[in-house]
Order: structure tokens, then sequence, then C-alpha cells
């Protein structure tokens, strides 16, 4: 029985560690998908945890803190929009920008809050939380939000291969001039990639600050944004693969923190570093296929599209 | 067409204007296309055929004009009012989503949100009914280059349109492709659809249209019945002139071989690219080598390796005995192997340059670049020496590429690697999308360049021009080649066979399956 507690735990810990990887990661593949390549997801991702965390501790409603965090998300989105889609900037140059803006103005809205506590998402939703026995406790870890990110690979997959507007979306992120000559709106197509794509690392922002570790650090999405935006690279633009990457990188993340626990005498530094590193090596060598990961890759990804031509 | 209805025509344009810039695209056209005709819009590049079209499916407004649609006055929007009226196009560059399947495709054209298992059946229906063999579950890459213009057919099919357009619809298929296709579009017609064909191969608009109207310089020149006119004469009317004729020097004994391929095999560098299978030609000092075949097939592959683009196994390609399959473009191009690419602006030339910098990129050397330094005067002697001895029209040395029309870069790009003096040239389509005049002048500078010993290889999708300078002809077909015959020892039945090679075969697999 304790064994299978354990095992228990350390699933639940895996699907923690793995979800702001998965909303982020489904938000930038329907971005991307729709031909858009926003570097800015870390930046967005910050924005929406310190604004979810200060909304949350100002009203002391948590799910207002997640509409909060996934607004700001869109808000920084939709910057981006302006500058990529509406006057054609570079996205390269723009998502680098928007994550740098994203860190700084996290870090300045958030210093007051710094180090504020607040109950985690799980004991307001779940009011026995402390009062249950150990197997209900890890049980009740499992919040909505969770739940969504663990539902957004099957609900995009969905969208994506089984909807006309899923069909249309990939069809804008093949050929924007094609899809202009048949008549959609290329840009409406893309604001909403970028839009969901925001809202959604919004919301993964608002995990790691209201949920996973409920508080608030400057810079505290610490790379993974960066790592979302590599799994879907490496991903091949692939729902499945995303998914098995992003769950990969929560068991790494995780395995690291037993074998800390477990006295193993390597530098912290370096356990910390593991799941960024093993999660690039899987992918790496997923993706070996160069052939198949151009296939894939939709093809106007990260070009300007003017309706004028 | 016996009998004639009472019906007012199908579409009715008059007056039509449309200016960009200071060029009037069209000025002031007058067309009338009637219920169940089969109407030919001809005219040379730049006649303003493309604009006309790009007006009646709503791409671009007319600046004057009047547009009727079974008798009623019509303003077309955009392309989904176009599909509205009943009108469907076959674009010229395929509008098809590479990575999404036949299915996937034809339903984004469509407006109506359908069910997609329900719309394969329907378009296997509608394939079957027509004669048009498409899987509908594969995906676009997949297909050859007539099989998507069959898929871009289907989708105008699908929306039961009164009026087709086509664009240049036969310059993508071999010569049995365009037997089927002429078929379907014969009993397409007299279903009562209309029809309106533009092209400039004046045999086969002769062969299969009830009108036409011809363009020049954005005016109606003529209306005739194609039928009751000869190829010249119609040729005669959209250029406005004389045709001018190559002279074919006397057939001479070729040389010794030049430029041999051995067994070259190549994977593609795109993911959409063809593989070279065993390819092996052997190119003799003074003749013309044609290579036919449906673009897509391999061309591409071939040309970067044999012009250095992609280097391959040294002893893979020999000039004049030397092993160069290792050599990059530039050591080849020393040793006298010149290239004209196929695309005029971005591979052979750089549309913001003028005229006398185009001229150096394949020509530094010893005499325009002494010690590293450009001497501006040979360069301007040799960027006028071009310009007199191919008779381009450009207003100097210091025109910018752009400014020149397609013919007269051509011209120029052609001119600067034959000046070149080389021993072997390889021509990419060296006169696509190019007028008559100009295409006969570059025919007769590459005849002349074999008659004074060197070898020409012309890699072109278009049969009659291979037919026309080419000494020997092989055909290029999912990436191998077949062996070369005497053009006089061959029949366009015969390559067109050898062109279908891979397409028809997995076409009547298809065919069989649906």
């Amino acid at each position: 029985m304790p064994d299978g507690f354990v095992l228990l735990a350390l699933l639940v810990a895996t699907l923690r560690a793995a979800a702001p990887l998965l909303l982020a990661g489904f938000g930038e593949l329907v971005a991307e998908r729709s031909g858009v390549l926003n570097l800015g997801v870390e930046g967005m991702m910050l924005v929406g945890a310190a604004a979810g965390f200060i909304a949350t501790v100002a009203t002391g409603q948590v799910l207002l803190g997640l509409m909060v965090a996934a607004l700001a998300g869109m808000l920084m989105a939709l910057l981006f929009g302006l500058l990529t889609l509406t006057l054609g900037a570079n996205q390269v140059a723009c998502g680098l920008a928007l994550t740098i803006f994203g860190t700084g103005l996290s870090a300045l809205i958030g210093l007051p809050w710094q180090g504020t506590p607040i109950p985690g998402l799980a004991s307001v939703i779940w009011p026995g939380l402390d009062a249950a026995g150990p197997v209900a406790q890890q049980l009740m870890l499992l919040d909505p939000l969770l739940g969504l990110a663990l539902l957004l690979p099957v609900l995009v997959g969905f969208f994506l291969y089984r909807t006309r507007s899923g069909l249309i979306l990939r069809a804008v992120g093949e050929s924007h001039e094609v899809a202009h000559a048949l008549g959609y709106g290329v840009l409406r197509v893309r604001y909403a990639a970028v839009l969901f794509g925001g809202a959604m690392a919004g919301l993964a922002g608002a995990y790691l600050s209201l949920v996973y570790t409920p508080m608030w650090t400057e810079n505290m999405v610490a790379g993974r944004g960066w790592i979302a935006l590599a799994l879907v690279v490496f991903s091949a633009w692939k729902p499945v693969w995303l998914a098995i990457g992003a769950l990969f990188f929560g068991f790494v993340t995780i395995a690291q923190f037993q074998a800390g626990a477990l006295g193993l005498d390597v530098s912290p530094h370096l356990l910390s570093m593991l799941p960024y590193l093993a999660t690039v090596v899987v992918l790496v060598l997923i993706s070996r296929d160069e052939t198949r990961r151009k296939l894939n890759a939709p093809a106007a990804l990260g070009k300007p599209f003017t309706a004028a031509g | 067409m016996s009998m004639l209805p009472p019906a007012p025509p199908r579409l009715a344009l008059t007056g039509i204007v449309k200016r960009y810039g200071g060029v009037l695209a069209n000025d002031g056209i007058a067309l009338r296309v009637a219920p169940g005709e089969i109407h030919a819009l001809i005219g040379e590049n730049g006649a303003g055929k493309s604009t006309l079209m790009k007006i009646v499916y709503g791409v671009v407004a007319p600046d004057a004009g009047e547009i009727t649609w079974d008798g009623r006055p019509v303003a077309i929007a955009d392309p989904n009012a176009a599909r509205r009226l009943g009108i469907g196009m076959v674009f010229q560059h395929f509008s098809l989503f590479e990575s999404l399947t036949v299915t996937e495709n034809i339903a984004l054209g469509l407006g109506s949100a359908r069910p997609l298992p329900a719309l394969a059946a329907e378009i296997r229906q509608v394939a079957a009914c027509y004669g048009l063999a498409v899987d509908p579950g594969r995906p676009i890459h997949h297909l050859s280059v007539g099989e998507r213009q069959r898929v871009e057919i289907l989708r105008c099919l699908l929306q039961r349109p009164r009026l087709l357009i086509l664009d240049e619809p036969t310059s993508v298929l071999t010569p049995q492709e365009v037997t089927g296709l002429f078929g379907m579009l014969r009993r397409l017609a007299a279903s009562g659809c209309s029809i309106l064909y533009i092209s400039h191969k004046l045999e086969e608009i002769r062969g299969l249209c009830d009108a036409a109207t011809v363009l020049r310089a954005g005016r109606v020149v003529a209306r005739c019945d194609p039928r009751a006119e000869t190829a010249e004469a119609l040729a005669e009317m959209m250029i406005g002139g004389r045709v001018a004729h190559t002279t074919r020097p006397p057939p001479r004994q070729s040389g010794p071989p030049c430029l041999v391929v051995d067994r070259l095999s190549l994977p593609p560098a795109e993911p959409f690219g063809t593989a070279l299978r065993d390819v092996t030609l052997e190119l003799r000092a003074g003749e013309i080598l044609g290579i036919a075949g449906v673009a897509g097939n391999g061309q591409t592959e071939l040309l970067a390796a044999l012009a250095g683009e992609r280097r391959v196994a040294p002893a893979r390609i020999a000039l004049e005995g030397r092993p160069i399959g290792g050599l990059g473009p530039a050591p080849r191009r020393a040793l006298g192997l010149t290239f004209i690419p196929e695309e005029r602006l971005g591979r052979g030339a750089v549309a913001g340059y003028s005229l006398a910098e185009n001229a150096l990129l394949t020509r530094l050397d010893a005499r325009t670049a002494p010690h590293g330094l450009l001497d501006r005067r040979a360069i301007r002697a040799l960027a006028a020496r071009l310009i007199v001895r191919f008779g381009v029209r450009a207003a100097g040395v210091a025109a910018k590429g752009r400014s020149l029309s397609g013919g007269n870069m051509q011209k120029f790009i052609v001119g600067r690697e034959i000046d070149a003096g080389p021993r072997v040239l390889l021509a990419a389509h060296p006169t696509w999308g190019v007028d008559i005049g100009a295409a006969v002048a570059i025919h007769q500078a590459l005849l002349d360049l074999a008659a004074a010993g060197a070898g020409v290889l012309v890699v072109s999708e278009d049969l009659d021009e291979l037919l026309a300078i080419a000494d020997r002809i092989a055909v290029l077909a999912g990436g191998r080649l077949s062996p070369p015959r005497p053009v006089g020892e061959t029949s366009i039945e015969a390559i067109g066979l050898l062109m279908g090679g891979q397409g028809t075969a997995r076409g009547m697999a298809d065919a069989a399956t649906a």
C-alpha cells in the first residue's frame, strides 16, 4: 500500500509539473499552426503569473485571479499581434522583445507582493483539504486547471483535425496567399490563434503562481516558456508528441527532486538543469528525421502576411 | 452549336478599363461568352489576359466598364461573389495546400460546411462522372502536377459552375493528359457550362474552342472562329506583325561528348522534391539535347546537380573528360560550363541591380575586376555589348533589372552566358513566359551556339520548343531519364507516353479503385 501511495504521489506530482507546459505549449501550438511564431511565451507566462497573483491577493478570489491571468496573457498577445500582424513587423524580434518586456513588467508590478503567502487553488476549492487523509489529499491536488491542461491535447487535437475551423487554421498556416485567395480572413484567424496562445500562456503562468507554488517571486517561470516553445518545434507540431514531451519534462522534474531527497551527491544546480536537458535531448532524438519535420512544419510559419499581394 | 438559344450571353463585358500606375492593362475591353460556348482568350504575356480574368473572378476591381451575367448587370466584389454567381477558376499556379488532403483542400474551396466523409463520397462521384481520377484521401504533395490540376477542376465542378475559367491549363500536362482534359471540357460545355480558355498554344485552341478573342497591349484586336484560322494567322493577330522564324543550321556531325553524367542518384533537397535515380546522359559538342518532362519530375534536382548548386561524387559528372561532380558553380563556370536558371529575377538576375551589375554576376574575372578591383568601364562595356549583340530593349546599361520586360531580361541573361564562350550551356526553361519575338531570338542564339561547337542542354516543359530546336530528346519522369532519341525518329505521342511514365500508371490505379 505505501508503494501504491508513492506511485500515486509521483503521478500527481508529475502531472502538476507538466501542467504549465501543457497549457503554454498547446497555446503556442495553435498559434504556430496558424503560421505565427510567438517567442514571447516566457514573457506572457510571467505577466500572467504576476497579474493572476495580484488579483487573487487583492480580491481573495482565485477564480478571478485565473481570469485576470488569462486576460493579461491575451493583452500581451494582442500587443504582439498588433506589431507582427497588423504592422507586419518581424515575428522573431517582436517575440524576443515581448519576453524581455514581460520579464521586466512582471518584476515591476509584482515587487510589492513578493513573498506574500496565499492559500493555493486546491485548498480553496476543497475546503476540507487539511483534514483529509493522505490519499484524498493527493487526489485533491488535481484541480480544475490541471484538468483543463490534461484535456487540452484532446481538445486541440479534435479542433485541428476534426473541425472546419481547425482546417481553416491549418490552411492559413500552410499558405496565407492561397487561403486569402479562397476568401479566408488570414489576419482574423491569426489574431484568434495568437490570442488563444496568450490566454493559455497566462493560465500557465497563473498555474505556477497560484497552484504549483502559491506565491510570487521574480522570474518564477524559470525558462518553462522556452521549453514549451522547444516542445512545440521538436514535437513536429503534433499534439500527441507535444503532450508526451510535456509529461516527460514533468516526470524528470519530479525525479530530480526525488534524487535530491535520496541524498545523491550531485550538485543541486546540475540536478535542476536535468529536466530541461533531458527533455531537449529526448525531443531531438524523436525529431531526427529532418524531412518529416519539414513536412509537418506549417509552411507559412513566421512569414508576415499583407493582403495587398 | 446548331441551334442558337435566344438566351442572353452568360457573360458580357463592355468597356473594361484597368490601369496600374501609368500602364493601361485593360483598355476598353469587350467580351461575350455564350452559354455552353468554349471561348478562347489569346494574347502574349502582358497583353492583359490575366488582369481581365482577375476582374471577372473578383480579385481586382475594374476602373471602368460593365459586367453582365445572364443579361443582368452585376458587380463582382470578391472571389466569393464570383463563386456565388457560378464562376469557377482554375489558376495557372495552383491554389492548393501541399500538406492537406484532396478532400480537405476541396472543403476549403467550398463555402459551405459539409462533413468530410460525405464530401469525399461526392468527390468520388463527380470525379467518376467526368473521368477525373483522383483519390480524395491523398495529401496534395503526393500528387503529380496533372493530378493537382484535376483537384482544382474538381473543386470548381463541385460548385456546379456555369462559367469555368482555365488559365494556361495545358502547360503542365502530358499530351495524353491534354487529350483527356479536352474531352472533359467538351462534355462540360455540352451540359451547358460556358468555358473561358486562356492560352497561347494556338494549335490547341484551334482544336478545342468555338470562338476566340485576341488581346494585344490591353485592347481587343480581333475576334474570330479559331477553327477557321491557321495557327500562323492567329499568331500574327497576337503580335500584330509577321512571325519571325528561326533558321536552323544544316545538321552536322556531332562532336565528342562534352558533358557526361554517369548513373547519378540524388535525394531531393526539399521535402516535396523528387529523387534522381540512376540518371545517365551524354551531351555531345555541337548538339542541342532537350530534356522534356512535366515539372516536378526531377528537373530542379538535375539542374542543381549539373550547375554545381548541389555537389555530388566527382566522377558522376564529367566535363570534357574532367570529373567535376565535386565542384561548385564558380569553378565549373571557369571550366566552361554556364547556366541559365529557371527563375529570371531571383536566380538569374537581381531586380534592383543595373544591367551592368547584373552582367557582372557571372562574369567576374580578370577583365572586369583586375587585381580584385572593379573596372567600371570594362563592366559597362560588357553590358553594352550584350545589349547590342542580343537585341535587348532597355534604357541603357544603368537600367534596373526590374525595368525590363520578361523577354528582354531573359535575352540579356541568355546573352550573358553565351557571350562567356561556354563549352557547355545549361538552359532551364529558356523561353518560359517570354513573348514570341524574344523566344525566337533566344532559340536562334542557342542554335548558333551549338553550331559554333558548344554542347547545349535545354530543360523545358514546352514540347514544341524542344521539337523545334533540339537534335535529340530525352524524357525525365519520376527522377529517371529515358535514353535520348533523335528528334526525327520520335513523335509527340511517344514522348508523351514517356512523360506520363509514373503519372499515368498512378492515375489508372486510382481510376481502378474509384
